[in-house]
Parts: C-alpha cells; sequence; structure tokens
C-alpha cells in the first residue's frame, strides 16, 4: 500500500498545494486514508501528520476508518424526506443490518448521511460509489443492496434505466434527469459553441470584452450579485505574475441544482466562457472546482475539455491570436458547503481546510496561491458568452433594469413538475408556482436556507437582486407540510454541520439557536424565547463570510413571515422556563442506583 | 518614514501610518478596540470576531482591517459594544470555564474581558459540552474545556521545518484545536512554555509546574486588559 500512496502524492510532484487531489485519489483507492497513508504522505510533503489530518477532518468525503465497499450517502435535504426519505432510510437500514453512520462487520456496505446533492427534482437519491441513484423506492434499495451482498460490480446495481439528454452519452451513462422544463439564451439550441472565440474575439481587445460585460450589467449569479464586468476590470488591472480564472461549481446550497444541468447539457458553454474570461483578465490557466458529488461527471467532463483542445478552442495561440494561451483543469471538492463561498474555495484549491479568508484583499488582486483571481458562478460564464457574442445592449432588453438577462431556476418540493427553468429576471412567485403547477402552497424557500422563507401574501414579490435575490434554488412547501419542525430545524441542522468553524459567532451561535428552537418544539417556549431568537440572531452579522452571516436566516425568516407558527407553540401561562427537564436528566444516574425519583411538580 | 494619514474613530480625529491594520492604528492614538485571537506581530485571522467595527455601514475585524485615508470607524457605540459582549458570553457558554479552577486566572484574557465589560452572567444557556483533556504529551497538557480557538497557537507554534504542531480536527460545533502526537512526544521546553504563554486562556499548560506568579499579582488582578492603551 505504502507504494500505491508514494505513487499518488509523486503522481501530484509532491506538491501540498495539491493535497485535494492527493486525499481523493487516496480515499478512492483505498477506500479510507489510513494513519500509514497519512504518515507517509506527511513525511513526503513535509508537513507534520496533524496538519494532513486538519484538513481530512475538514471534508465530509474523507475518512480515516474503511467506509465500506460499498458507501452509501443519502441525502438528508428537506424535500428528500417529503418524497419518502424515511421510508428508504429504513429499507436499506433494514436489508443491509446496520443503522445509518455505520459499516457492515464485514466491511462490506456503510450507510450515510449527506447533505443536499444537487438531486432535489428527483428524490429520494443517493450515491453510491460516486454513482447517483435518483427516485430511490423501498423495493428498488432491497435490491441494490441484494446485489451488493453478492458483490455485484457498479455496473450491475446500476440498472440500465437512464436520465434524459446527454446523461444518455456513454461518458456519462447516468441516472440522473437533466429536467430541463423552460429554455433561454443558455440552455437553447441555437447557439454552436466556440462562435465567440472562433469570430467574435479576434476582433475584439480584452478591454473591448470587459466593455461589454460592464455594459451588460450582468451581476454574479452565485447569489452575491457582484457586478462581473467590474470584478473582470479589477482583476485585469491587478498586478501578479500570474492571473487565474476559476469557474465556481460547488453548488452546495441546498435546492440548487442548476449548475449540474447547466454542465451536463452546456459544459462546452461554461469552458468557453472561462476562456473568454481568461482572454479578459490576461489570465491562461482556468480551474473548474466541482463538488465531489458531481463525481460521476468527471469523465464527460475532462472528455469535452480534450474535445475542445481538439478543435483548438483550448490551448495556445487560439484562435490565432497571438499570446491567447489558455487551459482548464478540474478540481474537486470533498462535501463542504462553506466551499461555494469564494474565499474559501480558494484555500480548498490550495489543499487547505475550506476556511474563508479576511477580506481585503478580495481575490481580484490576492486569490489563488497570491495572485489575481476572478471567480464566478458556472451561469456567470454560460451567460457572459452570449452577451460576448450579441452586445452588451443586446442584453439589456432581457430582465429589469437591476437586474439583467435570465435566471436559472432550480424548483422542486411539492409541484407537478420540478427541474430547471430559465426566465428572465423580475418574474413573480406567483407566476412561478403556475408555471410548475404547485397549488396549495403554504410557503416558498427562496435562495435556499441561506435565504427567505416567504408565504402567499408576498407571493406578489419578484425574482431579482433589489427584491427576492437568489442564486436559484426554490423549494415550494405545500399546505400538509411542518414548516419549522421538517423545513426550518433541517436548514439549521445544515448550517450546524457545515460551518468550518473559524468564527466564535458562527460556531456557537448556531447552536444555541437551533436549542431555542428545540425548546419551543418541545413544549416548553415562552414569549420571550422569541424575543432572544430574534435579538440572537444579530450576533451573527459580524461573522467573517455569507454562511455565518446568514446562518440564523431559517429562524429569522420563517419568525418573521409565519410567527403565528411558534406562537402557537409558547405556554400561554408562563413567563418563564428554563427548558430543563429534571425527569430526563436524572434518568442515567437514576438506572445506575435502581432509585426511583420522586419528583415535587409545582 | 512611511506616509501619515488622517482617519476617525468615534468621530475622534486620528493619525497613523498608512497600511497599519485598524486595532494598533487606534492603539497609537491612545484607543482600544478589545482582541482576543490577535497577537502582535502575527498575521492576524480575524476568529473571535470581538475587535468588530463599523465601517461604511459594514461589520468589519480591525485586527485584519488595514486603516485607509480618511476612513471613518465606529467602535464604541451601544450596538458594537453589545455584540463584543455577546461574544464574549458566547465563548464562555460553549466550553467549560470555570475561573476559580483554573491555573490562568488572573492572567487570563477571557476573564480579563469578561470583565472589563462587566458580564455578570451569559445571556445564553450554559452548553455544558463534554470536551477531552489531553494529557498525551509529555510536555503540556492542551484542555479541550478551555480552548477558544483562537488559532494562536496554530500559527506560532512550530517546528524547524516549518511544521505546525498545533492544528484544527474537524469542522463547526465539532472544532478542536489538536496537538500532533510524534511531535508533542518530542516537544522541548522552550516550544511547551511559549505555547502555553501564546494561549490567552489556561487551554495550554506545561505540566508538572504551576505559575510563578501568585493569583493576586497577575496581569490582569491589576488593572483591567486593555489599561495600557486606555483605561
Amino acid at each position: 500500500m505504502e507504494n500505491t500512496i508514494k505513487q499518488i502524492v509523486e503522481k501530484y510532484n509532491s506538491n501540498r498545494m495539491r493535497l485535494m487531489d492527493i486525499l481523493i485519489d487516496i480515499q478512492e483507492s483505498e477506500g479510507y486514508i489510513s494513519r500509514d497513508a497519512i504518515t507517509t504522505m506527511a513525511a513526503m510533503l513535509d508537513m507534520s501528520q496533524a496538519d494532513v489530518e486538519q484538513t481530512i477532518s475538514f471534508y465530509h468525503f474523507f475518512s480515516t476508518k474503511p467506509r465500506g465497499k460499498y458507501t452509501v450517502y443519502l441525502n438528508n435535504s428537506p424535500v428528500a424526506y417529503m418524497f419518502g426519505r424515511e421510508a428508504i432510510k429504513e429499507a436499506f437500514e433494514k436489508s443491509a443490518g446496520i443503522p445509518f453512520g455505520q459499516v457492515t462487520d464485514d466491511g462490506l456496505i456503510g450507510l450515510f448521511d449527506t447533505a443536499c446533492i444537487g438531486m432535489n427534482d428527483q428524490e429520494p437519491a443517493a450515491i453510491i460509489n460516486n454513482v447517483v441513484f435518483t427516485r430511490l423506492t423501498p423495493y428498488r434499495v432491497r435490491e441494490i443492496v441484494k446485489m451488493m451482498k453478492e458483490g455485484k460490480p457498479m455496473e450491475e446495481l446500476r440498472k440500465e434505466s437512464f436520465g434524459d439528454g446527454k446523461n444518455n452519452l456513454p461518458s456519462l451513462r447516468s441516472m440522473v434527469s437533466s429536467n430541463i422544463r423552460r429554455k433561454g439564451m443558455i440552455l437553447s439550441d441555437d447557439y454552436k459553441y466556440g462562435t465567440v472565440i472562433k469570430e467574435k474575439l479576434p476582433t475584439m481587445s480584452p478591454e473591448n470584452v470587459i466593455a461589454e460585460m460592464k455594459h451588460s450589467s450582468i451581476r454574479g449569479r452565485g447569489g452575491a450579485g457582484f457586478p462581473t464586468g467590474l470584478k473582470w476590470e479589477f482583476c485585469r488591472r491587478a498586478k501578479g505574475e500570474k492571473h487565474y480564472v476559476i469557474c465556481n461549481a460547488d453548488e452546495g446550497e441546498p435546492g440548487t441544482f442548476k449548475d449540474r444541468v447547466i454542465l451536463t447539457e452546456k459544459p462546452e458553454l461554461v469552458f468557453e466562457g472561462m476562456a473568454l474570461a481568461g482572454y479578459a483578465i490576461g489570465g491562461d490557466e482556468g480551474v473548474l472546482y466541482i463538488r465531489y458529488e458531481y463525481r460521476y461527471m468527471k469523465n464527460y467532463l475532462e472528455e469535452v475539455l480534450e474535445k475542445m483542445r481538439n478543435e483548438g478552442l483550448l490551448g495556445e495561440n487560439i484562435s490565432g491570436i497571438e499570446g491567447f494561451n489558455f487551459d482548464i483543469r478540474i478540481q474537486f471538492g470533498a462535501g463542504a458547503y462553506v466551499c461555494g463561498e469564494e474565499s474559501a474555495l480558494l484555500e480548498s484549491l490550495e489543499g487547505k481546510r475550506g476556511e474563508p479568508r479576511d477580506k481585503p484583499p478580495f481575490p481580484v488582486e490576492k486569490g489563488y496561491l497570491g495572485n489575481p483571481t476572478i471567480i464566478n458562478n458556472v451561469e456567470t460564464f454560460a451567460t457572459a458568452v452570449r452577451i460576448v457574442q450579441n452586445g452588451g445592449e443586446w442584453f439589456t432588453q432581457f430582465g429589469t433594469d437591476d437586474s439583467t438577462g435570465t435566471k436559472i431556476l432550480s424548483i422542486s418540493g411539492d409541484c407537478m413538475f420540478p427541474g430547471v427553468y430559465e426566465v428572465n429576471w423580475g418574474f413573480n412567485v406567483e407566476d412561478m408556482l403556475d408555471m410548475v403547477g404547485a397549488y396549495d402552497v403554504q410557503a416558498v424557500q427562496v435562495g435556499g436556507p441561506s435565504g427567505t422563507l416567504i408565504g402567499p401574501d408576498e407571493f406578489h414579490r419578484t425574482l431579482g437582486y433589489s427584491d427576492l435575490s437568489t442564486g436559484g434554488s426554490m423549494m415550494i412547501f405545500g399546505k400538509q407540510r411542518n414548516l419549522l419542525k421538517d423545513v426550518v430545524v433541517n436548514f439549521m441542522e445544515f448550517f450546524i454541520d457545515e460551518s468550518c468553524g473559524s468564527c466564535s459567532t458562527c460556531r456557537n451561535m448556531t447552536q444555541v439557536m437551533n436549542n431555542k428552537l428545540k425548546k419551543i418544539l418541545a413544549g416548553k417556549g415562552v414569549a420571550k424565547d422569541l424575543k432572544d431568537l430574534k435579538e440572537w440572531s444579530k450576533v451573527l452579522n459580524p461573522s467573517r463570510c455569507g454562511l455565518g452571516q446568514t446562518a440564523a436566516n431559517p429562524i429569522v425568516s420563517s419568525l418573521k413571515n409565519f410567527r403565528h407558527l411558534y406562537e402557537e407553540l409558547l405556554q400561554k401561562d408562563k413567563d418563564f422556563d428554563e427548558g430543563f427537564d429534571l425527569e430526563s436528566s436524572v434518568q442515567a444516574s437514576c438506572n445506575y442506583v435502581g432509585r426511583v425519583p420522586v419528583f415535587n411538580h409545582h | 518614514m512611511s506616509d501619515l494619514i488622517k482617519f476617525k474613530i468615534d468621530g475622534k480625529d486620528c493619525m497613523a501610518e498608512a497600511g497599519k491594520y485598524i486595532v494598533d492604528a487606534a492603539a497609537d492614538n491612545g484607543i482600544y478596540i478589545p482582541t482576543l485571537c490577535n497577537m502582535k506581530g502575527v498575521q492576524p485571522k480575524g476568529a473571535c470576531r470581538i475587535c468588530s467595527v463599523r465601517i461604511n455601514g459594514r461589520l468589519m475585524t480591525s485586527c485584519t482591517t488595514p486603516v485607509t485615508d480618511g476612513m471613518e470607524i465606529e467602535s464604541d457605540s451601544a450596538e458594537i459594544q453589545d455584540l463584543r459582549k455577546s461574544i464574549i458570553e458566547l465563548l464562555f457558554v460553549s466550553g467549560n470555564h470555570f475561573c476559580p479552577a483554573c491555573e490562568k486566572s488572573g492572567s487570563c484574557e477571557l476573564q480579563a474581558l469578561a470583565y472589563r465589560y462587566q458580564m455578570m452572567v451569559p445571556r445564553f444557556p450554559y452548553e455544558f459540552p463534554l470536551k477531552r483533556v489531553d494529557a498525551s504529551s509529555p510536555r503540556i497538557i492542551k484542555d479541550q474545556n478551555r480552548c477558544i480557538f483562537c488559532k494562536r497557537c496554530i500559527k506560532t507554534i512550530k517546528d524547524e521545518k516549518g511544521r505546525s504542531y498545533f492544528v484544527f480536527r474537524n469542522r463547526g460545533h465539532k472544532l478542536e484545536v489538536v496537538l500532533d502526537e510524534t511531535m508533542g512526544k518530542t516537544m522541548d521546553e522552550a516550544t511547551a512554555k511559549l505555547a502555553m504563554e501564546n494561549c490567552p486562556v489556561g487551554s495550554i499548560l506545561v505540566k508538572e509546574r504551576g505559575f510563578e506568579i501568585p493569583i493576586g499579582k497577575r496581569k490582569f488582578d491589576k488593572e483591567p486588559i486593555g489599561s495600557d492603551i486606555k483605561l
């Protein structure tokens, strides 16, 4: 085994900046990262063993213990629960004979929970040995586990029922469906990739490209909404040895899956967008940072890159433009929502824990390896191609004044047709619900857990940077759902799990608030608790990154828009309740000493 | 000599060398902004967030933000002071900090800040988390009950190759600062002492040795933290 580890480390030139790749390769080849592997690696990389371990322990998909020959990661987003996750979990546990969080004694099967895997439109879904299984049913689960016990290869486990569109390509052979329900400028088929690189760029200077981007008024599609043209201009002007183009395909916001669809159906558009960004900022290296949940796309995406190299769309002196060199490599994450934050992404890309950096300096000045770097969302790069093709002016006819262009929405939950919809900005929620066939709607979570939970009296609001800003996640909850128990607690626990822990505020306050929410749900809440929740949430404001700053949003926005749900649970006859349960607290000690406690109930 | 720039803190005119971090620039002008994770001369990493100030409406950490010409900084508002107090309280409830039984009492920066901010009872419920004490190194004890994740030991305690003795493990609420097992075994006395001194709380203690200064005569027993800058 030591030789395997050595070969893997050498494959990446014993470069500790490539620790993520090294760890991914070891995890995949050995099934886990053993003590011996850590010792070998640490010596070769000149790191302390604990230093290697701190990166390992940060990422959900790395493990220092074996996780089974077959490792099941079952999605635990609220929408998964709405489509029967409990029954699927039970079926796995019953047929494998172990509870979730464990590996069978013979080391064959491991069952684990995982945060939203970007399949909300085809839940319940699980990842087994990097293959995504969607629309699971208890019957199918029993079938899968039976085949595991027979030691069948993954090719047999995945039945020949593949998804739509390019999911059918031999290099993908994926059970995932793209579920494209509405096409706009990005998802439409009327653009032949490479046209901009071949026909437009030779006639434009880098400054011209930036000018068109600025004129288009496009803002970042990842959710934060920074003007893209400005970002590129800052980066172009910043001094550094090299300039980098990074595409953020971490797509970890629960309920979002549109980047998965864009990368499946239009990867060339994204890569072309990255290349033209490289041209604009004067960079020759691009990286697609993609979440490990999408590992099943690895071969496919590499094939696309190879095809584009062969077609002269990547490489040297592209399109005959002297000095326009650009190529792209793919970097996988390993399960950490916070790595979608651009500076955390950079840390991860450098082989470290995904802890956001202090800003300033911003990545446009000091980014990847300390050099000027732009980081844009998948959708932003795809859109950039259409902007440069048709001009910034053309682009402004779509959407609204402050939110130009189209937005691809990932819509899931209680509706007839979950999937991906490309609409013009300015669309209102009411129309959106009618578009997807959603009836008797209680609430919509706009923008994922870090966004807003709104009720019917706000369905007239519109999607855009000045009203309901969103990276595209839309989860619909029908009247039958228990919003606090099934949605808010799930989201709070998501933030607790996904906090990097660096800031005192986010590391602790998420837990303090969730405990209070649980106290209320247990019937021990009083009116003051609601006041506390609102006040205490402000302590998250000084957190370093967006995750921390918005980590209380599930509670804050549900408290604002669904206050009655909280009030119904409060004790009306009490002003104070410490929430302490004496009976359960002394239970363990009573069991030991064989006493039956007598409680003096007031 | 570098260029001097002008800026304002809570309306007061200040001057400093361009590029200085706000927290140091403020100190130069006799204004105390509390810090906990920060250490003079060490690359800052805004971890505790106690030094947060408001600039142009945005909360920024003054230990990581360089001062710029004409900057207007808000530090002494009721909102920000309460935020700082909340963070101190939050650190108390999320660990197990029993000052009377702690060797660091009187030299502990967390305790000193709690006094300075007049914390009586934290507004948040105590969590009393179960944490371990690692005494596997022959030199030091790493008491997880008292760790506040400031990263000072991680950033400053390194061997001759630049390798870290201390690192993070896990993330979020499960975060720990741990000592490398192998390096912990060979740690020398001077390194152990430095690790203890750099720890703002009593989470890193040198073994088989009490504190030399008796309680009552320790640094913050005599005057509140920050008194060197402003009472």
